[in-house]
């Protein structure tokens, strides 16, 4: 018998271009909760998918207690006892606890299911995990946490072994977690191992035994929990080098462009406020769940305030759509490029030219020769790397596709251009390409708002950068004073509602 | 922006012989030929000018609804309520004349309101309530149209629009042998393929149909372009009341029945996708020749009209079917797809 029930070795995972997955071990002792931690895009998705079979890992080695074991699919991890709670849950809202706990396994004799076993079994089931719903309730009725649980269940069903939690507080109130804590000490006693991802120190204090850390899709570090400090984990996590990708341009920063106070959208964020000056490149940064994308969102007219002030220029304006937003001269890089910023069965040009027509047609009457000549200028300027203006937009790789997203902007008159994670998804090169045309755009005097996930980026551009965790802004740093350490110990702060 | 030497790219159409034959509407033209000589067959008189003629008249009040159905086809839209509106804005026009003695110039006004009144309930229901299909919705005013003007008539007719010559010579008049109601069609069709294929308007179109996300990130006003569409398709639904009440000289609640079918076949044929985003208008244009012309022919030779209805339904499936067998892709040009370094 091993002394770890899973243990991965050298584990490689590769996609089109980047690699997930780089030669990561780990190891779990059965009867520990331990704790994976690393910032976004650090590989902690990609490895909980190899574990649970989802993805084949193109090499290394998967051992349960000691044996080594091939999983063709997620059924083979669910016969060998790992089940996985996702972040998001992933149920049947119109169907009931029981339906839920037994979908996909459910308790069939003679072709027949058998209801009342399985009613009996999930209430058993419930009142191990001290549940206070029953298992007759449909799924929709119950809170995240009551969900949580029901999943909770659903794996004990499935007689897991391993239990792979993501991120499971990342929706709870402060109540709520300290339920899923006792749950989960409770598993542990009961016998079960568990994987814990988590954000959070306090979740990560409170629960684990050991940790390990990724970055940059390697293994780092393991700890044990006792003796470590929040500062040690912190720089397992970014303890990167900052390489000489950023040419930070020296820029005169100018008078206020766009401010805003005390932004307000219930259930999202809540009394946001910032600002950002002609010729500068503010940092939007946060952990998944900070709301960036929906507070940026708000300012450009997708979706409504609650309550806040946004100024332009010193007057204060109310946007009532993307139109009017391109109009004042705010613009927007949309996070998901190929759903958001591009008509991917189009050609480059007309994707280019379709937030400015009014200004290339006269009395709606497109005029084309003016909107190839303008497109193809565009395109150029950005450097697309294409054929011709006619080429798809889905023919581009990632990279080229946002320079043709920056293109479009540049066709409006704009004052404040607002990015939203520019480099997602674009490999190394293009990155850098990106990074450029940010760089003279804010020499052009534009006032740039970053929002990225990616500490190099932040560091290496921003002029300033603020902080959000949970809605809230949590930090404000200038570029002279910031470090990863700071930014991610304000992108985790601690909860202060709930 | 860039050290190294400027890519150039290529900004200027080139026109390939291949690519104008592998058309769709060459297929549609080739299928509208066969029709042609089937019909020719058929009927000794059918080719003579006024042959053609009285055979288009006999289906062109109908075309006027495939104009708008473009465009809401394009947006990815359907609109079912058309017949309703056709029905209701005739049973009000007839009704302003004989029962409120307006005259009847004002009637069609007060029908072509009501039309556009229609299509605009239509278009703001679904611009309000972004969850409800349209297929639905229209699905809703559709009976709650036709069941409008069926209140207002119950089963009685407005009759004696007849008695105005002017306005039966809507339908039935012509200049120089050619119907008013086919130059008045020309017109309109001109405009509305010129709408599309030429203004800001006919792009929003297809970038709402082909990605309604984007085209509302890059500011296309979504909600008011929809709104327009469904205006402009009940204003056209009215238009066909004013020639089919003027071919008929009555009107009754339950006429129009199946026209948003017809109109839509029509659509469909013309190859435009009713996934939206795709297709021309002069597609559509060759389809309503197609379907209507095949409809005459074999009225001529006394088919009964459910052997008609399989004969349309099998060529509209066959029409949706083609492309997806793929046989262009023989043909296709290589699309130039470059790799980063």
């Amino acid at each position: 018998m091993s002394e770890y029930i899973l243990e991965l070795k050298g584990v490689t995972k590769i996609f089109p271009g980047v690699k997930a997955l780089d030669r990561v071990q780990f190891q779990l002792k059965a009867g520990e909760i331990h704790a994976l931690i690393g910032e976004n895009g650090a590989g902690k998705s990609t490895l909980i998918k190899v574990i649970t079979g989802v993805h084949k890992p193109d090499e290394g080695e998967i051992f349960i207690n000691g044996e080594r074991v091939n999983f063709r699919g997620p059924k083979d991890a669910q016969k060998a006892g790992i089940a996985a709670i996702y972040q998001h849950v992933t149920a049947y809202p119109h169907l009931t606890v029981t339906e839920n706990i037994f979908m996909g396994h459910e308790i069939v004799r003679n072709k027949v299911v058998q209801w009342k076993e399985m009613h009996k079994e999930a209430s058993e089931l419930l009142a191990k995990l001290d549940a206070d719903f029953s298992a007759t309730d449909e799924m929709q009725s119950l809170s995240v946490a009551q969900q949580q649980l029901v999943e909770i269940a659903k794996a004990l069903s499935m007689k897991a072994k391993i239990i792979i939690m993501d991120e499971p507080t990342a929706a709870l109130s402060k109540n709520e977690s300290e339920r899923l804590y006792e749950v989960t000490e409770k598993l542990r006693d009961d016998g079960a191992s568990i994987i814990f991802i988590s954000h959070r120190f306090d979740d990560i204090f409170r629960l684990a035994s050991r940790a390990t850390v990724l970055r940059d899709s390697k293994y780092i570090d393991q700890f044990d929990i006792e003796g470590v400090t929040e500062k040690e984990l912190i720089t397992a996590m970014v303890g990167r080098e900052i390489t000489e990708m950023f040419p930070k341009i020296d820029v005169e920063i100018g008078e206020d462009v766009l401010r805003v106070e005390g932004l307000s959208r219930t259930g999202f964020f809540k009394d946001v406020s910032f600002n950002v000056r002609e010729g500068e490149i503010l940092g939007l940064t946060g952990l998944v769940g900070s709301r960036r994308t929906e507070v940026v969102e708000a300012i450009y007219g997708i979706t409504k305030l609650d309550k806040g002030h946004v100024y332009l220029n010193g007057k204060e304006i109310h946007v009532k759509g993307p139109r009017h937003a391109m109009e004042l001269g705010i613009g927007l890089l949309p996070e998901d490029r190929q759903q958001q910023g591009l008509i991917l069965d189009w050609g480059l040009g007309r994707n280019v030219t379709l937030p400015v027509m009014k200004d290339i047609s006269k009395k709606g009457i497109t005029d084309e020769a003016k909107e190839r000549s303008l497109s193809k200028n565009l395109l150029e300027t950005v450097g697309v790397k294409a054929l011709s203006i006619f080429d798809k937009a889905s023919s581009l790789s990632g990279g080229n596709q946002q320079k043709v997203v920056v293109a479009k902007q540049l066709a409006s008159k704009l004052k404040v251009i607002i990015l939203d994670e520019p480099t997602k998804g674009v490999d190394v090169g293009a990155k850098a390409a990106i990074y450029e045309i940010i760089g003279e755009l804010a020499k052009q005097g534009y006032a740039i708002i970053l929002i990225s996930s990616e500490m190099p980026e932040i560091l290496g551009l921003c002029d300033r950068v603020v902080v959000m965790c949970e809605g809230r802004v949590t930090g404000e740093f200038d570029r002279r004073e910031v470090s990863q350490e700071k930014i991610l110990e304000k992108a985790m702060a601690k909860r202060t509602i709930g | 922006m860039n050290k190294e030497t400027k890519r150039v790219l290529i900004a200027e159409t080139t026109f390939s012989w291949k690519k104008f034959f592998l058309k769709w509407e060459w297929f549609l033209v080739l299928i509208f030929i066969g029709i042609n000589i089937m019909n020719s067959f058929i009927s000794p008189y059918y080719l003579s000018v006024s042959g053609l003629l009285s055979a288009t008249s006999s289906f062109l009040e109908k075309a006027f609804i495939v104009l708008p159905m473009v465009f809401i086809l394009i947006m990815g839209d359907i609109d079912i309520s058309v017949g309703s509106v056709v029905a209701l804005s005739a049973v009000i026009m007839g009704e302003s004349y004989n029962r409120l003695g307006l005259p009847m110039g004002l009637a069609i006004i007060i029908c072509l309101l009501v039309g556009a009144l229609c299509g605009f309930i239509n278009g703001f229901i679904l611009i309000k309530f972004k969850e409800l299909a349209p297929m639905i919705v229209t699905l809703g005013t559709q009976i709650l149209y036709r069941g409008i003007a069926t209140m207002i008539l119950k089963d009685q007719a407005s009759t004696g629009l007849t008695s105005i010559t002017w306005f039966s010579n809507l339908y039935w008049g012509s200049i120089f042998g050619i119907p008013y109601m086919l130059i008045v069609f020309i017109v309109f069709a001109v405009i509305f393929g010129y709408i599309l294929h030429k203004t800001n308007f006919g792009r929003y179109l297809y970038a709402i149909g082909s990605n309604e996300t984007a085209a509302h990130f890059s500011g296309v006003e979504v909600d008011k372009v929809r709104l327009i569409t469904f205006t402009l398709t009940g204003l056209f639904s009215a238009v066909t009341a004013v020639f089919l009440a003027s071919r008929m000289g009555s009107v009754r609640p339950n006429i129009a029945v199946g026209y948003e079918l017809e109109a839509i076949s029509m659509v469909v044929l013309g190859g435009i996708s009713s996934a939206g985003g795709k297709g021309n208008f002069i597609g559509a244009i060759i389809s309503i020749f197609i379907i209507g012309l095949l409809r005459y022919g074999l009225g001529l030779i006394n088919i009964p009209s459910q052997v008609m209805l399989v004969v349309i339904g099998s060529l509209l499936i066959l029409a949706v079917l083609i492309p997806q067998l793929n046989l262009g892709k023989y043909f296709r040009r290589k699309q130039g797809v470059v790799k980063e370094a």
